[in-house]
């Protein structure tokens, strides 16, 4: 399973159709709308997590994009915050990727960005804050 | 060979003192041999930077005009209750202390975004803290509200005093449940998919004088960046458990309690932590000098991680009934290599204590010592030791039924 946060921009002429109910049932992906503004005779625009395997969900992105939704991509981070960790080493233990890892034997806790798959599992573990979710547009 | 700790203070006076840190001291051990180190180092300095739940911090704030008695009523900092059982403007806020309208766990498992821990730090920090109090008045007390910031420099007292810290010894927490449990050693994934411990191991103090030999009540010590003291042991304390050849208990035993100004410390080691599921807690630093009196202080501040052990705890049922069987014993090298072996499945391990900012304790601490700007201490009294007889007990519940009285 794969998961992606994408903005989905709506044409006018898109509005009074059901998109996203055959994103749903026709592409077999999982919608999840995190925030919608559609408004009618004027560009809507939602932003969606969607779910579902990874050919699925490019299939999706490809029919929402010949229908002619325009479609970004969410940039969403995870960021380490250097002066808030105390490199206590507790959010190793759920990082899938190793993208936060320890130096041994100094025990200094480091980030690599470019491993980072956003899964968020290490954002309830760090008790100080030091990692926190970056959303922009 | 012998030494006094009055002769170490002499050498620290005349910038002759030799310090080691307790990680240090393990390499000069390993090529000198005890008997040639412990002639040449005089003090090795420990540290830890752990959570430290049994924390807290009493306040006097002043006195407002008209005067108030905040005593017997109701204070919060930041919306953190604090404890006002005390005379007109003394209070008490304790390290888990949390805002009524947290919604805790409600909203399972509850964040805990901000609680004492945090006040303490933001205090520290030189930042404004709002202060609310509400109090019932009297004719020498007449005033009833009370709504202001304030901040650590307007304070009379502001005295960091924990009644237990610096744990000889922790266990490693796994979950043996198939749901995830949020604890106080963190969040523990199902089926022990990593196990989490929380030590400062070759540095940490109590690991360091397993015998409580050279720590006593009095002894001064680095607590948060400032100086601080053992106020004696502390709440807990356990020091009859069972331990290894080398003295080394090999089950949570000994505690502190210690005390220390807050107006010389630093945030950077006062940390308020937010344990999901679980609740507010203070990180803190602290450090303690180990003179090295002979032979034996020597060799007990040489632990090293690979013969401290640690009792693995199942967290899902185990600990939280009280039971004692455990799944197996490692060591704290095995558990920062980051993977040891529990009943043959191998398990992650993840740390909630900061070896590397232990580290800069005892190098803090070992800094000060050079300069000659910090002392060592005798002991004003011991603390009960493995042999007095001085031991741990659950509560001996024994309900209320409302009719006749306890007896
Ligand atoms: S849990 Fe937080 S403080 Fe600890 S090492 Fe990870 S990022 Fe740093
Ligand atoms: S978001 Fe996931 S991959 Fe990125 S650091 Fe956290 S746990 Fe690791």
């Amino acid at each position: 399973m794969a998961k992606k946060k994408v903005v989905l921009n709506f044409p006018p002429h898109l509005i009074d159709q059901p998109v996203t109910y055959r994103l749903i049932t026709e592409q077999g992906v999982r919608v999840n709308i995190l925030r919608a503004r559609i408004t009618p005779k004027e560009w809507g625009n939602m932003v969606v997590e969607l779910n579902g395997k990874k050919a699925r969900l490019e299939d999706g992105l490809a029919f929402l994009r010949e229908l002619g939704v325009e479609v970004e991509h969410l940039a969403e981070e995870v960021k380490w915050r250097e002066e808030l960790c105390i490199h206590c080493t507790a959010c190793l233990a759920p990082c899938p990727t190793k993208a936060l890892y320890v130096e041994r034997p100094n025990m200094t806790v480091g980030f690599d960005r470019e491993k980072c798959i956003a899964c968020e599992l290490c954002l309830n573990v760090c008790p100080y804050g030091a990692v926190e979710i970056a959303i922009e547009q | 060979m012998t030494r006094t700790i009055q002769e170490i203070n002499e050498k620290i006076k005349q910038g002759r003192a030799v310090v080691c840190t307790a990680e240090e001291i393990i390499q000069v051990v390993k090529e000198k041999g005890v008997r040639q180190a412990a002639a040449t180092v005089d003090v090795v300095t420990t540290g830890t930077f752990a959570p430290m739940c049994s924390s807290g911090a009493y306040f006097n704030v002043g006195h407002a005009l008209p005067r108030m008695k905040m005593g017997g009523g109701r204070v919060t900092l930041n919306e953190v209750p604090a404890y006002a059982g005390f005379a007109a403007v003394d209070i008490l806020m304790g390290a888990t202390a949390i805002p009524d309208d947290d919604p805790r766990n409600k909203v399972f498992p509850g964040k805990f975004a901000y609680g004492g821990g945090h006040v303490i730090e933001d205090l520290v920090a030189g930042k404004d803290v709002r202060l609310t109090a509400q109090a019932y008045g009297t004719d020498c007390y007449p005033r009833k509200t009370l709504d202001t910031w304030i901040r650590l420099a307007d304070l009379n007292e502001a005295v960091l005093f924990n009644m237990r810290n610096a744990y000889q010894n922790y266990n490693v927490a796994v979950n043996l449940s198939d749901k995830v449990i949020y604890t106080y050693m963190g969040v523990l994934q199902p089926r022990m998919r990593n196990a989490n411990y929380c030590t400062a191991g070759q540095l940490s103090p109590l690991l360091n004088d397993p015998y409580y030999r050279t720590i006593g009540v009095g002894t001064r010590i680095f607590l948060g960046d400032g100086e601080g003291f053992v106020v004696s042991h502390g709440t807990q304390h356990n020091p009859g458990v069972r331990r290894s050849e080398k003295g080394l208990p090999q089950v949570p035993a000994g505690t502190l309690a210690v005390t220390g100004d807050l107006k010389k410390m630093s945030p950077r080691w006062l940390r308020g932590a937010s344990f999901t599921g679980y609740g507010v807690t203070l990180t803190l630093g602290l450090g303690i000098p180990i003179p090295i009196l002979d032979e034996e202080t020597l060799e007990f501040a040489a632990v090293t991680d690979a013969e401290i052990t640690a009792p693995v705890v199942d967290y899902s049922a185990a600990y939280p009934h009280g039971k004692p069987e455990i799944l197996g014993e490692v060591t704290v090298a095995q558990l920062k290599s980051g993977e040891i072996s529990v009943n043959g499945k191998r398990v992650v391990t993840a740390g909630l204590s900061s070896y590397a900012r232990a580290r800069e304790v005892a190098l803090i601490l070992k800094s000060w010592i050079e300069a000659g700007t910090f002392f060592l201490t005798e002991p004003v009294a011991p603390l009960p030791s493995a042999d007095s007889g001085y031991k741990f007990k659950l509560l001996p519940e024994r309900p209320w039924d409302g009719l006749q009285e306890a007896v």
